[in-house]
């Protein structure tokens, strides 16, 4: 599938959302913890080798399942491969926190699901 | 750089709501090797699918997965007439990056197409969000306001119901815990301004709200749920919420699945 990866990295050099040092380790068997520079972008995870400029890979955040495993750990899945996990060490708890929530937010669905929730709370309240 | 494209193909052709779809002729960009040949341009017909931010095209109508994406965060689109009649361009602003020509069947298609894609940008529609959220905070302090009992927003009503157990339905609880997993309120096409379909009667609850980036309770947004109600009037707090009907939803089903093992309907 071609894509503008041009504007993906340019993407991925603009203010992000939340950024940090993490520990990340792919879905891949035999992958092992490594220290990422990891960045949210609208609805992309950008991942960078620490002080490299350009990311080594995004991932596009819709139909991802963002759930907590062992202490300090979240994982980051996609609906039709549930069982390959992205998997982030965090530093402490409540970092892993704050990741999980910004990155459930992170979606366009969800977005959109917020804004027909909104609307139609507002049509209730005030008939309009 | 990678990218997770198998779930990027996946979301391109599962039944999420696409914004806008149709058949596009989109430009070839050749290399040209020789800079005396006249190249004549060519267009190819392609079926295209705008989702959010992204912009999907196919080979054919009934292909299975997208040939190829456009992501347009960041992107402007103009009209383009010098090209052909009924020709767009979507450009970036990286100066030396290439623009996407494309061309439509008629005035109306074209118009269409540049309407869904200016509006197609994560940006675009936080700002929506945010404005609507305003929107309803607003209305729930006038609504309170005039009833004289602060301490109950007009929506206490249906909040009291969900914290509830016992009073709630099973068939109303949402689906939606987990990032882009709902079905609630996707079947079909929900076009970038339209009414969603009024799932409310008695059935799909509202989904969590969006987080306040910055509201007095900017510090407590980001901690996790302590399971307290979420009755308070001021819980607009979108994660608090989130979690909260969360584990809601964790209780309700614990309590199904065991009244199921004892035999009650």
């Amino acid at each position: 599938m071609r894509y503008n990866e041009r504007e993906l990295l340019s993407l991925a050099r603009q203010p992000a959302e939340k950024a940090a040092e993490i520990l990340m380790r792919l879905p891949k068997k035999g992958s092992v913890l490594k220290k990422r520079l990891v960045k949210l972008v609208v609805n992309f995870l950008f991942y960078f080798r620490t002080d490299e400029a350009e990311p080594i890979g995004a991932l596009l955040l819709e139909h991802c399942r963002i759930a907590k495993e062992e202490e300090n750990v979240f994982s980051i899945s996609f609906i039709e491969e549930p069982e390959r996990k992205y998997c982030f060490e965090c530093d402490s708890e409540e970092q892993c926190r704050e990741w999980i929530e910004a990155l459930k937010r992170a979606s366009y669905e969800f977005m959109r699901r917020s804004l027909i929730f909104y609307r139609n709370e507002i049509q209730k309240m005030t008939g309009k | 750089m990678k990218l997770n494209e198998r779930s990027v193909a996946h979301y391109a052709t599962c039944d999420s709501p696409t914004d806008h779809a149709g058949f596009l002729r989109k430009r070839v960009e050749r290399h040209h090797h020789h800079a005396h040949h006249h190249h004549a341009t060519s267009y190819q017909r392609r079926w295209f699918v705008l989702k959010g931010n992204l912009l999907f095209y196919f080979e054919e109508r009934e292909s299975r997965e997208p040939m190829g994406l456009v992501v347009l965060e960041g992107c402007t689109v103009e009209l383009c007439e010098a090209a052909e009649e009924f020709a767009f361009a979507i450009r970036f602003d990286d100066a030396g990056a290439r623009a996407y020509v494309l061309v439509a069947d008629g005035q109306a298609a074209m118009e269409a197409w540049v309407k869904a894609i200016s509006r197609a940008s994560f940006d675009y529609m936080r700002l929506v969000v945010r404005e609507l959220e305003k929107q309803l905070e607003e209305a729930c302090k006038s609504l309170a306001a005039c009833r004289n009992s602060p301490r109950r927003s007009s929506s206490s009503g249906r909040k009291r119901h969900l914290s509830n157990p016992a009073l709630q339905p099973l068939q109303e609880k949402p689906t939606v815990l987990e990032n882009g997993y709902s079905t609630w309120g996707s079947g079909g096409g929900v076009s970038g301004g339209a009414t969603c379909p009024d799932r409310d009667g008695g059935h799909a609850k509202p989904p969590p709200l969006p987080p306040r980036r910055r509201s007095a309770a900017g510090s407590a947004a980001m901690s996790p749920a302590m399971p307290e109600s979420p009755v308070s009037p001021d819980t607009a707090c979108f994660s608090k919420l989130h979690s909260w009907y969360g584990q809601e939803i964790v209780v309700l089903r614990r309590e199904w699945q065991e009244r199921q093992k004892r035999g009650h309907p």
